[in-house]
C-alpha cells in the first residue's frame, strides 16, 4: 500500500486519473457552489424582509409572527405526508425486492417509478377535483364520531381542501422517492446474512428484521430525508389543494389552515410589491434553514448509529 | 438429540436443470460425514436440500426422499422453517449478523424460537454455547462487543455457537474453513471432533486431508460428464475411502490423478 502511494506522489499521474479526478472535484465543486449562490441570494433579498413596518405582515405584527404559522403548516403537511407515505413506501419496497416473485415485482416498481414522473401540477388538480371531493363526507364523519380527538375537532370544511388532503396528496408523491431508495438498499442486502437467518429457522418476516433492515437502517433514513425533503419544499400541489388562512392548530379537518412556506410564495410572489417580496423570500429563507437543519439531524443521527455499531 | 438421515433417490433441480440425481445413504447418528468431489458436482446442493435450505433459490425443488429420524423432510405438510430450527447450518464464509453484539448473535436462533427468556437462561445458554464452540475463554470479556470484531476463525466459531445454541439434532457444515487461515481451521476441526458426541455432523469440504481427518464416513460426489448433474459416486468408511476404495474414480480424484 505504502509504496503505491508513494509511486502515485512521485510518478507523473497518468491523464485518465487527472481528467477523472479534474471532473469529479468540479462537480462537487458546482454543487457547494449553486448551494451557497442560494443561501447568499436568500440572504441579501430576505434580511431586509425580516425587519419591515407591521403592514406587510398581515395580520401579523413582526416577521415572526407571519412565519411561524407558515413553518407549521409546512410541518404539517410533511408530517402527515411522511405518516402516511413511510409504512407504505418500505411496505412496497419489500414486496418488491423480497416477496413477490420477478413477474409481478418488476411491473410493480416501475409503476411506482412513473409515480415520480407526474409533474406537481397535476397532483394538485386531482387533489382539488378527485381527491378533496371524495374525501369531504369522511371528514364530516371524523368529526361527527371521532371530534374528542384534536385533530379532527371540526367544524369538518366544505370543500375537503384540508391540511390533511395536502398531507395525502404529498404523501403520493413522495412515495415513489422513498420505495425507489428502500427498494435499493433491501436488495443489496448481502445473500450471507439472509441465509444466515434463514437457516437459523426464521421466517421470511424475521429473515428481513433479522438481515435486511440492520443492513438497510442508514439507507432507509437517507430515503425518508429526500421525501422530507420534497415535502417541505412543494409548492405547486399544496398551493392549489389546500385553502389556507388561519393560524396554528392542529385541527387537520377544518377549513382554517396555516398555509406552508412554499405555496404562500408562490401564491404571493406576482402579486407582491418589492417589500412583500423582500418578506416571501424572507420565509424562504427561513424554509431553506429548516430544510437544512432537518437533513443536518438526519445524518447525525444515522452517522451516531453506525458509529456505536462499528468496533 | 442426534438424528440419523436416510436419503432415498434424491434428485434435486433448479427449475429445468437437473443438478443432483439419484443419491442413495445413510447419515449416521453422532458421526461426521464428509462429502468430497470436484466443484460444481453438487455436493453443497445435496448439503443444503438436507434442511431445505436449497429451496431459498426460486425454482429450486427436489424428488425423493430424505427422513430424519423417521419423518420425511418434504411432506406437505412439514414446514420448512420448522425444519431449519431443528438441523443447523453453518455456511462457507462467517456470517454473524453485522449489527448484533456477541451475547446477542449467539441468541438470534433462540430468540427466534421462544419469545420470552429469562436473562439467566439467556446468559446459561450463551456461555453453554460459547464453551461448546471453543471461544468462550476468547470473548468472555467482550461479550457486548459487535460479532463483526472478531477475526474470521472466531466468527467463524461464533456462528458454530450460534447454531449449537439451539440444540439442533444435526449440524450441516457448508466448507466451514474455506475463508480461515490454518491455525484457525484447526481450532474448527477440533471442535468437529468435539461436537461429534452430540450431534450429527455433514461437512463438505475441499480440502480431502481435512475430509480424512475429521470424518466417519465419506462421500464422493462427482460429475458424469460436463453438463450431465452430479451424483454420489461412492459412500464408505473414511478409512476405507482413503485406503482402499471401491471406485476407481474415487481412487483418482483422492490420490490427485483426477480428470
Amino acid at each position: 500500500m505504502a509504496t503505491i502511494a508513494t509511486d502515485q506522489k512521485t510518478g507523473p499521474a497518468r491523464l485518465g486519473d487527472r481528467i477523472f479526478s479534474g471532473t469529479a472535484l468540479a462537480a462537487g465543486i458546482a454543487i457547494l457552489l449553486a448551494l451557497a449562490g442560494v443561501f447568499i441570494f436568500l440572504a441579501i433579498e430576505g434580511v431586509p424582509g425580516l425587519a419591515k413596518p407591521a403592514e406587510f405582515y398581515g395580520e401579523a405584527s413582526n416577521f415572526w409572527g407571519y412565519v411561524a404559522p407558515l413553518l407549521f403548516g409546512t410541518v404539517l403537511a410533511a408530517v402527515i405526508a411522511l405518516i402516511v407515505a413511510v409504512p407504505l413506501a418500505w411496505g412496497i419496497a419489500l414486496v418488491v425486492s423480497h416477496y413477490a416473485p420477478k413477474s409481478i415485482a418488476t411491473p410493480i416498481a416501475y409503476v411506482i417509478d412513473l409515480l415520480a414522473a407526474v409533474p406537481s401540477v397535476v397532483f394538485g388538480l386531482w387533489g382539488i377535483s378527485v381527491l378533496a371531493r371524495q374525501l369531504q363526507p369522511g371528514y364530516v364523519w371524523l368529526d361527527e364520531n371521532m371530534g374528542w380527538l384534536p385533530f379532527f375537532a371540526g367544524p369538518a370544511s366544505g370543500t375537503g381542501r384540508t391540511i390533511l388532503t395536502a398531507g395525502l396528496v404529498l404523501a403520493i408523491m413522495i412515495l415513489p422517492i422513498i420505495t425507489a431508495i428502500s427498494r435499493e438498499v433491501f436488495s443489496q442486502t448481502p445473500r450471507l446474512h439472509e441465509e444466515a437467518a434463514l437457516a437459523l429457522g426464521a421466517t421470511r418476516w424475521e429473515m428481513i428484521r433479522m438481515a435486511v433492515f440492520p443492513y438497510a437502517r442508514s439507507g432507509m433514513i437517507s430515503a425518508v430525508m429526500l421525501g422530507l425533503g420534497r415535502a417541505l419544499g412543494e409548492t405547486m400541489a399544496v398551493a392549489m389543494v389546500l385553502s389556507a388562512g388561519g393560524g396554528i392548530s392542529l385541527n387537520l379537518i377544518s377549513s382554517s389552515n396555516p398555509a406552508s412556506i412554499a405555496s404562500n410564495i408562490a401564491s404571493n410572489y406576482k402579486e407582491g410589491t418589492p417589500g412583500k417580496i423582500q418578506v416571501l423570500i424572507a420565509t424562504g429563507l427561513v424554509l431553506f434553514l429548516v430544510t437544512f437543519l432537518v437533513n443536518f439531524a438526519a445524518r447525525w443521527i444515522v452517522t451516531r448509529n453506525e458509529r456505536k455499531l462499528a468496533r | 438429540m442426534a438424528k440419523s438421515i436416510t436419503v432415498g433417490d434424491l434428485d434435486i433441480y433448479y427449475g429445468d436443470f437437473l443438478a443432483v440425481q439419484g443419491v442413495n445413504m445413510t447419515i449416521k447418528a453422532r458421526s461426521v460425514t464428509a462429502f468430497i468431489g470436484p466443484s460444481g458436482c453438487g455436493k453443497s446442493t445435496f448439503l443444503r436440500s438436507l434442511n431445505r435450505m436449497h429451496e431459498v433459490i426460486p425454482g429450486a425443488r427436489v424428488e425423493g426422499k430424505v427422513v430424519v429420524d423417521g419423518q420425511s423432510l418434504y411432506d406437505s405438510a412439514v414446514d420448512p422453517v420448522a425444519v431449519r430450527r431443528q438441523i443447523g447450518m453453518v455456511f462457507q464464509r462467517p456470517n454473524p449478523f453485522p449489527t448484533m453484539s456477541i451475547y446477542e448473535n449467539v441468541l438470534a436462533g433462540n430468540r427466534l424460537n421462544s419469545k420470552k427468556m429469562k436473562k439467566a437462561e439467556a446468559d446459561d445458554i450463551v456461555e453453554r454455547s460459547l464453551k461448546g464452540a471453543n471461544l468462550w475463554n476468547e470473548v468472555k470479556d467482550r461479550l457486548s462487543k459487535p460479532g463483526m470484531g472478531l477475526s474470521g476463525g472466531q466468527q467463524q466459531r461464533l456462528c458454530i455457537a450460534r447454531a449449537i445454541a439451539v440444540e439442533p439434532q444435526v449440524l450441516l457444515m457448508d466448507e466451514p474453513c474455506s475463508a480461515l487461515d490454518p491455525i484457525s481451521t484447526s481450532a474448527i476441526e477440533d471442535l468437529i471432533h468435539e461436537l461429534k458426541s452430540d450431534y450429527t455432523i455433514v461437512i463438505v469440504t475441499h480440502n480431502m486431508q481435512q475430509a480424512a481427518r475429521v470424518s466417519d464416513e465419506t462421500g464422493f460426489f462427482n460429475l458424469k460428464a460436463a453438463g450431465q448433474p452430479g451424483h454420489l459416486v461412492e459412500f464408505n468408511a473414511t478409512s476405507k475411502m482413503f485406503a482402499n476404495p471401491d471406485n476407481e474414480a474415487t481412487e483418482a480424484y483422492i490420490s490427485g490423478r483426477f480428470g
